[in-house]
């Protein structure tokens, strides 16, 4: 039996504004989470991650990161994850403030 | 204050002329991130969190109204408002955009700034005791050395790839304000038999393997400070671990050596380079000192200071806690406190380093220091001009009375912005000061340091905090651990850790039977935190953090 895999997203900073970016279906990027491609296959994950960071004009720091299907969207696992989806906690800054 | 030179101007200038053509590449497609990514860091730019991070450098934490009103001036232009002032005297902008970094550049070299030597593995910005130049218990200003310490090292060849970061600090007191025993190399004023020099500490650091420094030199005269410094670097330069980069620091090269192995090689160099210093190096100090020249102190009446601190109970507050003894007895040391209980420790809005600067340029001969507490000091007010000051900073929520309390917390940007972090500080800061301004308690409490941070590096110098709280991430839960007993001056020691962290909810209220148990226990109210611990040790103190296994104990 394969290995469980659990889902997951590509996600990056932008090279020009410094923000948090989502890789979507289509392998362009979005700012939000829920236009974000959810990965369930490792394979498809490798694949996705080569290319992905192959967009050098764009992105920077790809990586995988982990994510929650819920009936109502997507949810970050790790609390990181859930920083950068937001923002800071101190100021209504960053995703947050729109 | 030191004043740029024609070269110091046109290195800058080239400088930012590279970085600029460096940043267009990079957008053109022409430079990718690997090969962009160190040049960018060579000039203080990093990818943070939620966006790139600047971090400019204010050499041994001085700055003139000027260029504060600048800093403000690029808060308000290309940032959100606001900067952040950080444990080694550097100010970082949280939001800046790749486009404008370059701009932002000039716009510091405007005002003889730049970002450079705050990121590397090279000689990072020498920071200083804040008081330097008006502290009452200084021998001497250490902040001409510091500068031409960095003259010196700015781009010097040898020392551009060395093993990891190099960090050097500088106090001219016996009272260490500067924390010279957490850095590479600590260098120390002093006097023997008539003549100053300097007592070099070498091999402290905090981070994931904290030490305190070790003695290299009790007494090294001040002209021989540039070749025993570069003897030193470039033993440790040789020697330092290459192959392991948690390995690499000098701290770790001394702890595997030895200090007397250490010493004999740093000796053995010294005596080979100190020809090769041909004097052009004390022409230099001789240029840069007079620029550290006291400012002209007025004479005038402090009657109105002391009428204010009889009548003024706030006012006498915020002296007693805030203003510290000048050189000059009519003047006081006046810090200013970027701690308002609930605030971002650190953090300044334009407005207020717009005010900042206009009080320094008004009442305080022009002059401005950041500390590494993280607060602001205007080091040279007459004692007259005091409670204008304090008027003034009052309508900027800057008046807060708490320096050396335990709201006057240092804490690092943690995961709320840092890439590197593995919990959050600022919320727990925040949470911490205000719940002891709730209780009320903080000025009973007395002199208390606790320090934050978000992740082992230790940015936030939990390890010399007479508590200090690390921020870890365990299992994808936040938790915190508590040292204490740690102390960042001349009696520096590491803090021991409890026991098991803390979640953020079972935090405060650990904290809070952990100040109970404290003054519960203190001889008298004069007896500090840090005095009570030394006297007690920490069992009574982890009886409190952990009371449910005190009664395990206690029924076994």
């Amino acid at each position: 039996m394969a290995r469980s895999f659990s889902p997951k997203i590509v996600t990056a900073n932008a090279l020009i504004e410094g923000d948090v970016i989502y890789l979507s279906a289509d392998d362009t990027w979005t700012r939000d989470l829920q236009f974000a491609d959810v990965i369930t296959d490792e394979a498809d994950a490798d694949v996705r991650l080569i290319s992905a960071a192959s967009q050098t004009s764009v992105a920077v720091g790809v990586y995988l990161a982990d994510i929650e299907i819920h009936p109502d969207g997507l949810k970050t696992k790790h609390f990181r994850e859930e920083f950068r989806k937001l923002g800071p906690s101190n100021y209504f800054h960053g995703k947050q403030a729109g | 204050m030191y004043k740029y030179n024609d070269f110091d101007a046109a290195f800058v200038a080239e400088r930012n002329k590279q970085f600029r053509a460096q940043v267009e590449r990079r957008i053109s497609g022409a430079l990718s991130e690997d090969e962009f990514k160190p040049l960018r860091l060579m000039n203080g730019l990093y990818l943070q969190l939620h966006a790139y991070m600047l971090r400019v450098a204010v050499p041994y934490g001085t700055l003139n109204s000027g260029q504060m009103h600048q800093l403000a001036n690029i808060a308000q232009r290309w940032d959100k408002g606001y900067g952040h002032f950080t444990t080694r005297q550097n100010i970082q902008f949280n939001w800046p955009q790749l486009p404008d970094v370059p701009d932002i550049l000039d716009a510091l070299a405007e005002v003889e700034m730049h970002a450079i030597k705050t990121s590397g593995n090279t000689v990072r910005n020498v920071t200083a005791d804040h008081l330097s130049g008006a502290a009452a218990d200084e021998l001497e200003d250490p902040r001409p050395y510091a500068e031409l310490i960095r003259q010196w090292s700015t781009d010097h060849p040898e020392f551009q790839f060395l093993p990891r970061k190099f960090k050097i600090a500088v106090s001219g007191s016996a009272h260490d304000r500067a924390v010279i025993r957490a850095h590479d190399i600590g260098l120390r004023l002093v006097e023997k038999n008539g003549d100053t020099g300097f007592e070099v500490i070498v091999g402290g650091g905090l981070g994931r393997t904290p030490m305190i420094g070790k003695i290299l030199r009790a007494f090294l005269p001040k002209a021989d400070l540039l070749p025993y410094i570069e003897a030193t670097i470039s033993v440790w330069n040789l020697l330092g671990r290459r192959d392991n980069k948690y390995k690499s620091r000098i701290k770790i090269t001394v702890h595997e050596h030895g200090i007397d192995e250490i010493s004999k090689l740093v000796e053995s160099r010294f005596k080979e380079l100190r020809p090769s210093f041909n004097g052009a190096d004390q022409s230099l100090f001789d240029h840069i000192k007079p620029a550290f020249a006291a400012p002209a102190y007025k004479q005038h009446s402090t009657e109105l200071f002391e009428q204010n601190y009889s009548n003024d109970p706030v006012f006498r507050a915020w002296v007693d806690t805030n203003v510290t003894a000048h050189q000059n007895a009519e003047y006081g040391i006046a810090t200013i406190s970027l701690k308002a209980h609930g605030q971002t420790p650190g953090d300044a809005s334009a407005e207020q380093m717009h005010l900042i600067a206009d009080l320094a340029k008004r009442y305080g001969h022009d002059e401005i220091r950041i500390s590494h507490e993280q607060n602001i000091v205007l080091p040279h007010v007459h004692k007259s001009d005091l409670p204008a000051v304090h008027a003034s900073l009052k309508t900027a929520q800057l008046a807060t009375a708490n320096i050396g309390l335990i709201s006057d917390i240092i804490a690092c940007p943690g995961m709320d912005y840092c890439a590197l972090a593995t919990a959050r500080s600022i919320p727990i800061a925040q949470q911490i000061a205000t719940r002891f301004d709730e209780l009320k308690l903080e000025h009973d409490i007395g002199e208390l340091k606790l320090k934050i941070s978000g992740c082992i590096n230790a940015c936030g110098h939990h390890h010399v905090g007479h508590i200090g709280i690390l921020g870890l991430d365990r299992a994808g839960v936040e938790n915190y651990q508590i040292t204490l007993g740690g102390d960042a001056t001349e009696t520096a020691a590491i803090g021991q850790r409890t026991g098991p962290g803390f979640s953020a909810d079972d935090l405060l209220p650990a904290l809070e039977r952990l100040i109970a148990a404290y003054l519960d226990l203190r001889s008298e109210p004069k007896e500090t935190f840090l005095q009570t611990y030394r006297r007690l040790g920490a069992t009574p103190f982890k009886a409190a953090l952990y009371p449910e296994r005190a009664v395990r104990a206690n029924a076994a």
